[in-house]
């Protein structure tokens, strides 16, 4: 096995570029897991750690670029404020050595319908930054980027380098079901993000289909009834059937199956109760 | 007991000594990462053996290609079938599992052929290349469906490994009799031990043609029987040492690598070291038996018990394993902790094509407690009675009879047990907002701030037998010698007593300290160079093997006390073991220890506890040692609408005779009450088609400290007859009512039935409003 270790983007563009079969690895703890289990067996690893630009994360006009390699524990330390729904998600990942360790961009490079950080990007319109050493940067939308189980929209030659996403313009949340009260992986997950100036409402859904979802007609629904009766200007809650719709909604949107986590019907259930109830929470939270 | 061995020998007070909180040898260093396990374990020159294993629950083989295998660079031996020497099956109980597969594979992970190689990279890309050719066949998956009219015979006569059948009293005469008739199906999932360490050992050619074996297990002598049967090899060519053990609660009885490294390493002459990753160890080790249980309890209009007819079948998997015996207790502990006077259970345990089935913490007491439990909760409701009130009213005391005939004469606190936990103060109710998410269902994943809250408070009461049952011999050996150690006294104590987690080591020093009052003792490692020890299983190794030690430390000390006598012309029953010397009775010296112990004293004493008897044609018979009772008091936050669990607190009572260790005791008893919750909520190996779907611990879940509940505990230390101190087993109790009770508190959550456990989030959730909250 070859292990390759760049100490610059621009090397390790270049190395990827030279051997696009590498295998990214940047906390280790997916791509490690894989290996032991001999699920995987790469001829090349690409050791992003040392990467010295995808460790930082930056505000400019507006907007977060946040580094592919910034870890779980840091988007808590340093972003819960401003990223709440990826912060609640992050806390939710593994165990406090897995989020010491492991990167948002690692979730992104496996493309695991479970993987905590999809639900509440695909919620917030995060964007995410990818580059080659042939091309250059380019940037794709977070819904655009998953392709399939474990599959994602990164060309052979190319790396994550950033996420860009807004500062919470309201509430965000985010909740995973499991059969487990910590280090779980999730039978599903919602996250929720209430945009009062853009006034929209932003979903993802993860672990109920092959790919992290969004329930489009569920956002459209709820910012619509918000809209309609006001609700932006007077800060009400909806009513209760409206909330609950919302929750049958996001479930619609699902796809899931039955496998050892859970059933689908429990899944879709599971759906319905946290929408309804993760709208609730975002909606007062940001008013 | 003896008057002799009642007298102390010793006048000296030691600080270590039973009874007291002695802090383990292997604490500090398991928890800082430094314990040496059984997979640390290292030999210069070593080889790395590896298994392959059948992808198949049921198939033919029809040959089996080892030539490229053999062919790679670094590779030293590929062995199958055929490079067994002796016997070529093992089992302990029945030898009926293939040391290595020749014909046919019965369970998905069975071993077919092993690999030594220079790197366990090499070891494991050589398994990959053996060519096996399988004619898959249809698995049998269900243990209904093996002794169901019709079923594919799986062995020669029929699909059972074992059937008990207890008839006591007047079963007919009594349902007629019934004011309340109740019934009830339950099922339990198949736990995993879920032990950190997985299987692993040293195999160490010596130069005597034998073998040494360094395996983390739990009863080398047994052990040593099957490898040296499989490798032709006389016992006293097999040394077995115990190895650093990480965890076992039973699936450490049977063997693992324990033939198969041997082989390898008699094979190639070079040491073999085996270590089974994660996922291979949950093909490695047998589980609990998923079970499925048919209850009926018939009552008087006032709440006594007048039947029980229960019909349990067991799923033992693919070969038998400790089936029998499991069967054995699953039926002798059918009816609960109650005076139960007719009894009807038919207890058989089934071969199919499942992953194995064996022991583990519990030993068929846990599946029926959680239906007899059930049924006494569901008979409550039936007759309007308090559930606690109705337990009381039945509960077996010293003196009660149980279903197999048995006299109970040993305390039986079964009341008292359950008055202690109805006297404790409830934990408090929740409040109603901003609360630590971990202390909510879903804890840190952030399902609820509140909603759909409900607590549920439920009560279980168990029983389990201490020590082998049903007319096996059971013993165990001990040697102590004492000598001068730089003019000190030092005692060394020898046995065969796996320490796998229980505290083993730190009690047999305390015994040794107390009975010859020297403070210095040394346990050495635990092996086959002295007498058979008996399993670290059935709660039963403090009891037995530190019954073993006393008996050999007594006789040591009165060999100290003889030779004080012989050479000062003096009594022995005059003269006490005193402060590193011999003292007649006014305390004044009559000799130094240093002065008696020219030569070491030595005595080597096997401690036997009362033969039990086997069941006879009717399940009757004085089966069980001694029992062992505890009871659970489960309080849990129930999210109905998610159906997911927080619980809150599980309280324990129990009657441990004489804590000899209390840290070790209240250990013994946290870790068994997880280790039941567990099993309510959570631990389910699934299996689809007889194949594991979760064989690893990203789906096999076991609680973590957010999922622990506290967990304060009631000891009762009522003397046990006949015990070595009046000490009784604690090692398995407290997981036997933990998940009843917290199954029974769940239904009074949730409003619903459960009869499944591990119950799902799905079963649990869409509560309706029946079933209240009070609490």
């Amino acid at each position: 096995m070859e292990f390759l270790q760049p100490s610059t983007w621009e090397e390790a563009l270049a190395a990827k570029a030279a051997f696009p079969d590498a295998v990214p690895i940047q906390g280790g703890t997916d791509v490690m897991v894989e290996m032991n289990f001999d699920r995987r067996r790469p001829d090349v690893l690409l050791d992003l750690g040392r990467v010295r630009e995808l460790a930082d994360w930056a505000s400019d006009a507006g907007s977060l670029r946040v580094g592919a390699g910034v870890t779980y524990a840091r988007v808590i330390a340093e972003l819960g404020a401003m990223l709440p729904g990826l912060a609640l998600a992050a806390r939710t990942v593994g165990s406090p050595q897995i989020r010491n360790r492991g990167t948002v961009g690692g979730n992104l490079g496996a493309a695991s319908p479970a993987g905590d950080s999809h639900p509440p990007l695909l919620a917030a319109g995060a964007v995410y930054e990818v580059a080659s050493a042939a091309r250059g940067a380019r940037r794709i939308p977070a819904h655009e980027f998953y392709l399939g189980p474990k599959r994602n929209a990164l060309e052979p030659d190319e790396l994550i380098a950033a996420i860009y996403l807004a500062p919470a313009a309201g509430g965000q949340q985010f909740a995973k079901v499991g059969t487990r009260n910590a280090m779980v992986i999730a039978a599903c997950s919602f996250a929720v993000a209430v945009d009062r100036s853009a006034r929209t409402i932003g979903t993802g859904i993860g672990s109920a289909g092959p790919t992290p979802l969004q329930a489009p007609d569920a956002e459209r629904y709820l910012a619509g009834v918000i809209t309609d009766e006001g609700l932006w200007e007077s800060g009400r809650l909806p009513d209760e059937a409206v909330l609950e719709r919302f929750g049958a909604l996001v479930a619609d949107a699902a796809r899931p199956i039955d496998d050892v986590r859970a059933t689908a019907s429990y899944r879709r259930h599971a759906l319905t109760v946290m929408g309804r109830r993760t709208a609730t929470w975002a909606l007062r939270d940001g008013r | 007991m003896t008057v002799e061995q009642a007298a102390e020998l010793t006048l000296t007070p030691v600080r270590s000594g039973v009874g007291v909180s002695v802090p383990r040898p292997d604490g500090t260093l398991k928890v800082s990462g430094r314990y040496a396990y059984s997979s640390d374990l290292w030999a210069a020159d070593m080889l790395w053996g590896a298994t392959l294993r059948s992808p198949h629950p049921s198939a033919r083989i029809r040959s089996i290609d080892v030539g490229s295998a053999r062919a790679m660079q670094g590779v030293h031996a590929v062995l199958t079938h055929n490079d067994v020497p002796g016997r070529r099956t093992y089992g302990v109980e029945r030898p009926d599992q293939p040391v290595l597969a020749w014909d046919v594979v019965r369970y998905q992970g069975e071993p077919v052929a092993l690999v030594a190689a220079d790197h366990p990279e090499t070891a494991r890309r050589a398994v990959a290349a053996i060519v096996v050719d399988y004619e898959p066949l249809e698995p049998l998956c269900d243990g209904d469906a093996a002794i169901a009219r019709g079923a594919r015979k799986l062995r020669e006569n029929d699909n059972e490994v074992h059937r008990v059948r207890i008839r006591h009293g007047d079963v007919e005469s009594a349902a007629g009799l019934a004011d309340v008739v109740v019934s009830g199906e339950y099922e339990i999932g198949m736990q995993d031990q879920a032990f950190l360490g997985p299987e692993s050992g040293l195999a160490v050619p010596a130069g005597d043609g034998g073998l040494d074996l360094y395996v983390a297990t739990q009863w080398l002598h047994v052990d040593r029987d099957q490898v040296a049967a499989s490798l032709a090899l006389p016992h006293d060519l097999i040394r077995m040492t115990n190895a650093g053990v990480g965890g076992a609660f039973g699936g450490r009885e049977d063997l693992s690598v324990q033939i198969h490294a041997g082989l390898l390493a008699l094979a190639t002459q070079r040491a073999v070291k085996m270590v089974y990753s994660r996922e291979e160890s949950f093909f490695g080790h047998v589980h609990r038996h998923p079970a499925k249980l048919r209850y009926e309890h018939g009552a008087t209009r006032e709440g006594d018990l007048l039947y029980v007819r229960a019909s349990i079948v067991l799923d033992g998997g693919a070969y038998a394993s400790t089936s029998a015996q499991v069967c054995v207790a699953a039926a002798s502990f059918a009816c609960g902790p109650y005076v139960v006077p007719s009894a009807a259970v038919d207890c058989v345990a089934v071969y199919t094509n499942n992953p194995p089935c064996g022991a583990m913490r519990g030993f068929g007491a846990v599946q029926v407690c959680f239906a007899y439990e059930s049924q006494m909760d569901r008979l409550a409701a039936a007759l309007d009675l308090d559930p606690v009130a109705l337990r009381r009213r039945n509960a077996m005391a010293e003196g009660s009879v149980t279903p197999t005939g048995q006299v109970v004469r040993q305390p039986a606190p079964v009341n008292e047990l359950l008055e202690r936990l109805r006297a404790r103060p409830l934990p408090l109710a929740p409040p109603t907002g901003g609360r630590d998410p971990r202390e909510l269902p879903g804890g840190v994943s952030n399902t609820t701030h509140g909603e759909g809250i409900r607590r549920g408070v439920g009560y279980a009461v168990g029983w389990k037998n201490i020590g082998f049952s049903g007319g096996l011999d059971d013993y165990s050996t001990a040697r102590v010698r004492v000598s001068a150690a730089a003019g000190e006294p030092l005692v060394e104590v020898h046995t065969a007593a796996c320490e796998v987690g229980q505290g083993g080591i730190t009690v047999q020093a305390q015994i040794a300290r107390t009975v010859i009052g020297i403070e210095h003792v040394v346990v050495l490692a635990a092996d086959t160079g002295v007498g058979n020890a008996g399993s670290s299983s059935a709660s039963r190794q403090t009891w037995l093997t530190g019954g073993a030690v006393e008996a050999a430390c007594r006789a040591v000390g009165e060999e100290l006390l003889g030779r004080a006598a012989d050479r000062h012309g003096l009594d022995p029953r005059d003269l006490r073991l005193r402060d590193g010397g011999v003292a007649s009775a006014d305390g004044s010296v009559v000799a130094t220890l240093a002065e008696l112990l020219d030569e070491p004293a030595e005595a080597t004493r096997e401690y036997r506890p009362r033969r039990t008897t086997p069941l006879d044609e009717n399940g009757q018979g004085d089966v069980t040692m001694a029992f062992a009772f505890s009871a659970h008091r489960a309080v849990v936050d129930v999210d109905v609408e998610l159906g997911l669990v927080r619980l809150v607190e599980v309280a324990t009572a129990t009657d441990v005779g004489k804590a000899l260790n209390p840290q070790s005791v209240e250990g013994q008893i946290e870790g068994a009450t997880a280790q039941g919750v567990g099993l309510a909520v959570m631990e389910e190996i699934q299996t689809v088609g007889s194949r594991i779907r979760n064989p690893s611990f990203t789906d096999y879940l076991i609680p973590t400290i957010l999922d622990a509940p506290a967990m304060p505990s009631e000891i009762l230390e009522l003397p046990q007859p006949d015990a070595p101190f009046g000490i009784n087993g604690v090692g398995e109790s407290g997981i036997v009512s933990s998940g009843p009770a917290v199954m029974a508190a769940l239904r009074m959550a949730t409003g619903r039935a459960l009869e499944r456990m591990p119950v799902r989030p799905h079963e649990l959730a869409g509560a309706t409003a029946a079933g209240g909250a009070s609490a």
